[in-house]
């Protein structure tokens, strides 16, 4: 919706009552724009026990419980550390689980006496990196790990973050070599796991995977949160490689680990839904994330799969999202870009305006963040513009990285066939 | 947790963020915060929209702890909700508190959940004259450093700011001044021509007026026949223009001063009649000589439609007279370039068959037909055309 000045609309005074009606339409446009981002006017429910919204339960989830008793304990006494880093450990655990950015605002509050200073407890240090990750401020996050690790090279939290920055900006060797000073300090399937994941993205996906079986193999004592993340990791590396078959066993084996973890792996499920797509299976998205839309990449998901399948749903899951951009657009938040990119062009696909926008946003993304998805997507959108050089970037980061991916091979090869 | 363990949490937990990247990105926490100048001076008046998850962090309002926020549950803490909420807002005007008070909350649907919506009042002491009204704003600032109040502040008509407020800038300062007198004048001017140019049913009733002002009736049977000169036509042009402008002024004067007011609905279905009234006395000549007369008659029905669009445009409680004044300019300003452009061509074509029987008889005859169809669309409430 483009919001033009209020001004506009005094204008768009006529005596005809029908077209009165365009007036109100363009008050109406003017009053959504002036901050009411929501269409409904407020309404006073009619009985107490209606429920209005829903929230973690104190009664049924325990980190919900010590989360509560460590915010009361936290009260009392701000200062004391081993609540405080619990505490936004909890909090941004919940941030993951359910992709509610609240708890990351949440756990940077636990950390207020020390958020500010130049040189926090280590221990803060590590969790302020991850913070400014999550909000895609990378150089202050690299910089608060790095000073960590220069006091404390053996910091297995503050190596680990340090191997996952690197994957996501495509710096593959810092990656391999966090993943090398990672690996005496920690389990035999993590070690082997970081490994994987830089392999996997740099010409060698064949033996990544069979690497990563043999570590899950190996290491009987593996908790099913690690084996989520290994199984994620080669279920993509597997679907990259169009060993579908072996990708969906992947899949499915992590999220039956994700049930005996007890918490939604948003990724996870994103990922199979993204497999599921394009394997032109969008019914089963739709019962695979079914009463899952809180988190933006899910409502995604479904809104797609609902497109797939003609279904009239999707024009209220679209709206939907264009409702969570528009808000976070108000608050002036540019992190939904690679989410805002794929709406335009799986759920606009008519409007010639979108998918310049959708380009425009790849390119933002693809500046940010350089993983497959955000390659693939800069592609998509560059190929539906017809416009090789915005593709540029992804092209030049596919050729170096030597990244082994039917779809960004085929991606590719028809952006270079363009004039 | 051991350190080994809280590395494999964090490793895990980086990847998989990662790999997501942006896709875990959900909305954060937001209020909506809309005011806006009130008729009195001094006043604000608007509406702050609080979610509900984010209260329940402050305040346990799920307060069985069942994962369910309800009505009831929010309803017994209203007083608690508007007090912590008020005491984490300040306004100021030139440095002068102001008083914030909270009405009777109700509950809106935002993308994000249900919010409870506080109906503000905001009275600054100082604020008729004040040049400046500073906002803090402290909303969950130690629970949520991410928050953020998302202001939408309306303190001169027509002009609406919006502003992010939090933590990273608790207080913000809005230019209060009003605005410029000349300007504000020019703006209504514009706002008044602009409506003559738009509003069809004004134009046609000055154009049935005016299309036989360059024609004389003449003759047994009467019958149409041109004028000789031009200073007859025009000092006829002037005088139904003039009588249409002063009794629009009069009535646009007494229902923007609140002296008269008139239903809309049967002042726009008058409007329409009197439009079919004056395109048929063109093809059938009732009253022929005292055009003027007519003019000013239902210039005064004309001068209520005005006024709903002034009034529709937001009038400045302090520059009434002066907006009336600036909008009734602009209308004979608007009025004088049709006029500047009908009359000169009517005079040169008076002479033609195209004028006398295409335009007069028949432009008059579709004028009519239209503002019948007006006239039944406005009367009855129902839809003919899609205009």
């Amino acid at each position: 919706m483009s919001c033009p000045d209020f001004a506009a609309h005094g204008t768009l005074v006529l005596l005809s009552p029908s077209l009165r009606r365009v007036r109100a339409l363009g008050l109406a446009v003017s009053l959504a724009c002036a901050g009411l981002a929501a269409t409904a006017t407020p309404f006073t429910p009619a009985a107490d026990n209606q429920v209005l919204e829903r929230v973690a339960s104190r009664k049924l989830d325990p980190a919900a419980r010590e989360r509560l008793a460590l915010r009361q304990a936290l009260a009392r006494q701000p200062q004391d550390l081993d609540s405080a880093s619990r505490l936004a450990w909890l909090h941004f655990e919940a941030a993951l689980a359910d992709g509610d950015p609240r708890h990351a605002g949440q756990a940077q509050a636990a950390l207020a006496p020390w958020w500010g200073e130049p040189a926090p407890p280590a221990r803060v240090r590590v969790l302020r990196a991850v913070l400014a990750q999550y909000e895609h401020r990378f150089e202050p996050a690299l910089a608060d790990l790095g000073a960590v690790l220069a006091a404390d090279p053996t910091d297995v939290q503050a190596r680990a973050w340090q191997a996952a920055v690197h994957m996501v900006r495509a710096d593959y060797a810092a990656a391999r070599q966090s993943c090398a000073q990672l690996a005496p300090h920690t389990t035999r399937l993590t070690a082997a796991a970081c490994t994987a994941q830089v392999d996997a993205a740099t010409g060698r996906a064949a033996a990544a995977a069979a690497a990563l079986r043999a570590a899950m193999a190996e290491d009987q004592a593996a908790t099913a949160e690690e084996r989520v993340w290994a199984l994620t990791r080669l279920a993509e590396t597997e679907e990259r490689l169009g060993a579908f078959a072996a990708a969906e066993g992947a899949f499915t084996d992590g999220l039956a680990q994700s049930r005996v973890v007890g918490r939604d792996d948003i990724y996870l499920l994103a990922a199979y839904a993204d497999f599921l797509l394009d394997r032109g299976r969008a019914a089963e998205v739709t019962t695979l994330l079914k009463d899952r839309g809180r988190a933006d990449v899910l409502l995604l998901r479904q809104a797609l799969a609902a497109q797939a399948l003609g279904d009239a749903a999707r024009e209220k899951l679209s709206a939907e999202l264009a409702a969570r951009f528009a808000a976070a657009a108000q608050r002036g938040d540019t992190t939904h870009a690679k989410e805002e990119a794929r709406w335009l062009l799986g759920l606009r696909p008519d409007d010639t305006a979108a998918k310049a926008r959708a380009l425009a946003l790849a390119v933002q993304n693809f500046s940010a963040q350089r993983e497959p998805a955000d390659a693939r997507l800069l592609l998509e959108a560059a190929l539906i513009q017809r416009d090789r050089a915005a593709a540029a970037p992804a092209l030049k980061w596919r050729s170096e990285s030597a990244i082994e991916s039917s779809v960004l091979a085929d991606l590719a090869a028809r952006v270079e066939a363009l004039p | 947790m051991s350190r080994l363990g809280r590395g494999l949490t964090a490793l895990l937990a980086a990847c998989l963020f990662y790999a997501s990247g942006t896709a875990l990105a959900h909305k954060p926490s937001d209020s909506y915060l809309v005011l806006a100048a009130a008729t009195e001076p001094g006043r604000l008046e608007g509406r702050w929209d609080i979610a509900l998850r984010d209260l329940d962090v402050a305040l346990a309002l799920d307060a069985d702890g069942d994962g369910s926020i309800t009505w009831g549950e929010v309803r017994s803490r209203h007083a608690e909700i508007a007090t912590y909420a008020l005491t984490r807002l300040a306004m100021r005007a030139d440095g002068a508190a102001c008083r914030v008070e909270a009405g009777a909350q109700q509950i809106d649907s935002h993308t994000d959940g249900a919010y409870t919506v506080l109906p503000l009042t905001v009275t600054c002491p100082a604020a008729p004259t004040a040049q400046k009204l500073d906002i803090e704003y402290r909303l969950f600032a130690d629970l949520d450093p991410q928050h953020r109040g998302l202001l939408s502040l309306t303190l001169q008509p027509g002009i609406t700011r919006a502003a992010v407020l939090g933590p990273h800038a608790a207080v913000q300062s809005f230019d209060a001044a009003k605005p410029n007198r000349w300007q504000q004048w020019v703006d209504y001017g514009r706002e008044g021509v602009w409506h003559i140019w738009i509003g069809l049913d004004h134009i046609l009733f000055l154009v049935s007026l005016l299309l036989p002002a360059v024609l004389l009736l003449a003759g047994r049977p009467p019958r149409w026949a041109p004028v000789e000169r031009f200073a007859p036509a025009a000092w006829e042009v002037l005088r139904v223009v003039t009588a249409f402008t002063v009794a629009h002024s009069i009535t646009l004067s007494l229902a923007t001063l609140g002296i008269v007011e008139l239903p809309s609905r049967a002042v726009e279905s008058v409007i329409a009649a009197s439009v079919v009234v004056a395109a048929l006395n063109n093809v059938w000549p009732v009253v022929t000589g005292r055009r003027w007369a007519v003019a000013f008659g239902f210039g005064l029905i004309h001068g209520f439609g005005f006024a709903s669009v002034l009034g529709d445009l937001g009038l400045p409680a302090d520059a009434l007279v002066l907006a009336l004044f600036g909008f009734n300019v602009g209308v004979e300003l608007g009025q004088l370039a049709i006029v500047a452009v009908f009359l000169p061509l009517a005079f040169a074509l008076r002479h033609t068959a195209l004028y006398r029987k295409g335009l007069l008889i028949g432009g008059s005859l579709v004028i009519a037909l239209l503002a019948a169809i007006w006239f039944v669309e406005r009367a009855f409430s129902v839809k003919l055309l899609g205009l």
